[in-house]
Order: C-alpha cells, then structure tokens, then sequence
C-alpha cells in the first residue's frame, strides 16, 4: 500500500494545480465546502492525480469521494490494485 | 425543497445584477437568422449556432408549412407506441444517404440523441471514455449507462492510449466518445490521432458533430470527412438544431443490426416524436447542404472575417478560425459586464461561465451564420472592440493579458 502520508502531499500539490487552496490541507479538508471547487474542479483535480499516479479512477467513484482524506484513501488502493496488474 | 439551491441562486442574482439576466434573456420577436428585436431595438444576432442561416429559409420554411397543413402539428406520442409517419422514415433514409451511412435513426433533441445512444450503447461491464470537454449531454447519457466511465485529457490521444491500455486487461466493450468542434472554444478533435488509437486498442468511436455538421468536410458530413476518418466512426451523432435550423438529433451507422437500438434506447422509445413540420424542414435542410455548398463557403468566410478583426483589435482568441468564436474573459464579473455593454451595443452573443465551460473560465462566445453580411460582422467587430477596449480587454491591458493566461 502507498504511503498515505506521501499521497497526501501528492494531492495537496495537485490541488494547487487547479485550485486556489485558502488553507493547510489535511485528510479531515472537505473538497466541495472547504475548497470551494464544483463538479468540472473536482473532476479535473482527479483528472491531475490520475496521471499523477497513472491509474483511472473511474467516475462513478466520484460519489464517495467527499473529504481529501476519501481520495488519498481510493487513490492508495487502486496504487495497489495497479500494481497488482 | 429548493434550498439546496442557494448558493446557485445568488450565484444568478450576481450575474444579473450587473444588468440584464443573461440566462433569461427573452427577445421581442425574432425578424431574420440575423436580427431579433429586444425591448424594442433591433438587434445583431451573434450567438445563434445557426451556421447555415437556414432557420428562415423560403423552402424550409415552405416544407413545414406544408407538413403541418398535410399531416397536423403533432404526433403526440412516440413512434414505438404510437407508430412513426411516413416522413420519420423518409427522413432517416435521407439522412443516412446523405452521411454514406447504413442506417440512421432520429431523436426528438441533440441532448436526447447523445442521453438515448450513450445510456443503450454502453452497458454495464463496458467502458465509457469521454473527452473532459464534452457537452452536458454526453456526461448525463454516461450518467445512465451504467458502463464505467472514464474522462481523458481534452484532445490529448496519448491520454486516451495511457487510459485504453490501463483498461485492456478488463472485459467489456470500450466506446470513445469526442466532439467535431467543441461548442465553447470552438476547437476541432485531432481525429485521425484519436482515430488511430482506437484502431490500435481496439475500441469503438462515437464522434458528435453537433456543431460540424452541414460545417465542416467538402460535403459537410463534418470533421470525420474532413480528416478523411469516417470509416473509423462506428457512430456519428448530430443535431438538427444548428446547421439545419430545426430541432431533433440523430445517430446514424454502418452496423447491420443498428435498428436493435429503436427498442433498446429508451430516450427513442419514451418520448414523443419530431411533428411533422420538423421533420419536413429538416429533410429540405439536408438538401440545401447539399445543394448550396456556398452556405458553407460563406459561414467558413465569415468565421475568418470575424476573426481576423477581433484579432486586429488586439483580443486573445480561443480557437483558429471556425464557426465559433470565443474570447476569453479575465473574470466572471468582466464577462458578465463585456455581455451587457455589447448587447447595448446592439449586439447580442452568448455568455458562458464556469462549470459548463473549459476550466470553469468565462467566455464571450459568438457563433456566426452565413445568413450574416458583411456589414452587419464589421459593424459587430467593431462594436465588441470597442467594450474591449473601454474594459480593457483588448489590445494588450493588463485585462486582455489575465484573460490570456
């Protein structure tokens, strides 16, 4: 399994990419409310981290994914699955 | 019930507190493919996406008549319940021929053609793969398709192949989907490259040519004729609400049994189907783009002019020359200012805000129409000029240099 912590500064580091990020991120941040990023940000922001991390993350596991913390969590395991072939 | 709305109605009230409300804009009455009358002006229509001008058209205008006098206003049902008129068939026979293609079927809109083929095509176990660009209708037919969906970097093929191999060792048919042109920026897919990597990986391709139908290809059956890749299009979809000045959509292909989806699509089977009058103006649409390719010369030579002179005038443009044309707006409120000096102007064009449109970025879109002249373009050229120039948008302020970036 990927290191949460280093998966934490990936995202942290791709939110910068798109977004303008008002403050510290941690895994507790709530993407929508704390963010203030919509639907085609937060699609673009997963868009950065899956080339980041080469993997897909398909859309329909958008849904879960409410606070940072959701999308270090899937991201750490589809490295995994990734890895796994 | 409607509180979950707030934040989007004040999102509303802030867009429309620097005037008119741009998305409840309602005109007096509309005299031509290039005029309406607002609030008792006259004014320029340059956000219409009626690119052949056709809306107005005598022979058009004529079949419809024609139509609704033979056969009624409306169908009032849909054709697997209620059955089909003749002129549904016609007009699919017509249509295919006119694309080279098998078979076509008709959907009563664009939005329900893209909702009805997508949800039908790409079952669960299958793989969706959308351009992050695509329209609205593209993402809620994904929505209910039940495949798994997967969204590749705007016209980026190499993000396609990365993706496409990531998903071969999962079963499942995999559908690509892109656009011709791009309703915002006005951009093109580079086609033959996204051609040759579903050829590669073994994928089907879908390309909606909503807004490169009757524009784009020596016939105008769109970008695929025009970069020469139409046999790598398992589906083409389009509209007949832009080139063809109607409304209505469609999907046509090479597949033998692609009738299957009349009872498989349930956008087809559950709406009522186009009344005649439509149905009637499309198909007489279809043979003036076939007829009259000087309607396309025309739109192509208009795209260029507008162009050209906003580009004269100092303003960063979002695409080559083409039937769309849009400038990038340093913010939401110079947009949203830009939209209503210009309709003051006389000059009415689309404002598009963020999330419909790429990275959430405002645009003053324009969409022009052969029906347009000369005159009327300068005389729109010079009108968006001069709002440029008072908001500092054009001609390198620091304005035009933040909606450049």
């Amino acid at each position: 399994m990927a290191d949460e912590e280093e998966t934490l500064r990936q995202v942290t580091e791709a939110l910068g990419s798109v977004a303008k990020v008002p403050g510290p991120i941690t895994m507790e941040t709530h993407i929508l409310h704390d963010l203030n990023l919509d639907s085609v940000a937060v699609m673009d922001l997963v868009m950065a981290l899956e080339t980041r991390f080469d993997t897909v993350i398909p859309m329909d596991r958008l849904a879960e994914i409410e606070t940072v913390g959701d999308l270090v969590r899937i991201l750490s395991r589809l490295d995994t699955a990734a890895g796994g072939g | 019930m409607l509180g979950k709305y707030r934040a989007l109605r004040q999102d509303q009230a802030a867009v429309s507190a620097g005037g008119r409300n741009p998305f409840g804009l309602a005109f007096d009455t509309v005299l031509s493919a290039t005029e309406a009358v607002l609030d008792g002006r006259r004014v320029l229509l340059l956000g219409t996406n009626n690119y052949l001008g056709l809306t107005f058209d005598r022979d058009c205008v004529a079949a419809a008549i024609a139509a609704t006098e033979a056969e009624g206003t409306g169908t009032t049902g849909s054709r697997i319940a209620n059955g089909s008129y003749g002129g549904h068939e016609a007009l699919e026979k017509r249509l295919a021929s006119f694309l080279g293609r098998r078979g076509a079927m008709v959907f009563t809109t664009g939005y329900q053609a893209n909702l009805g083929v997508l949800s039908a095509l790409a079952g669960r176990g299958d793989h969706l793969l959308l351009d992050a660009d695509s329209h609205a209708s593209i993402y809620d037919g994904a929505k209910l398709a039940g495949a798994q969906v997967t969204r590749f970097r705007h016209n980026d093929p190499d993000d396609l192949r990365r993706r496409l191999r990531f998903l071969s060792s999962q079963p499942g048919d995999k559908l690509v989907v892109v656009e011709g042109i791009y309703s915002m920026l006005g951009d093109t897919a580079p086609l033959r490259e996204m051609a040759a990597v579903k050829r590669e990986m073994g994928a089907w391709l879908l390309v909606d040519e909503a807004h490169s139908l009757g524009v784009l290809g020596e016939h105008g059956r769109g970008l695929a004729e025009a970069e020469g890749v139409e046999a790598d299009v398992d589906f083409v979809v389009g509209t007949f609400s832009k080139s063809l000045g109607a409304v209505g959509g469609f999907c046509a292909s090479d597949l033998p049994d692609f009738d299957v989806l009349r009872v498989a699509s349930r956008a087809y089977m559950f709406s009522a189907s186009l009344p005649p009058s439509v149905v009637a103006s499309v198909g007489q649409g279809i043979e003036a783009m076939e007829r009259r390719p000087e309607l396309r010369a025309r739109l192509a030579e208009n795209g260029r002019r507008l162009h050209a002179g906003l580009a004269a005038a100092g303003f960063a443009l979002s695409a080559p020359p083409g039937p769309i044309v849009s400038l990038p707006m340093p913010d939401r409120e110079a947009a949203v200012r830009f939209w209503n000096l210009l309709l003051a102007e006389g000059v009415y064009a689309n404002l598009a805000l963020g999330p419909a449109t790429p990275g959430g970025r405002p645009l003053l879109r324009m969409s022009v129409s052969a029906a347009l002249d000369t005159e009327q373009l300068d005389f729109a050229t010079a009108a968006i000029g001069r709002v440029g120039r008072a908001l500092g948008v054009a001609g390198g302020g620091p304005a035009a240099a933040a909606a450049a970036e």
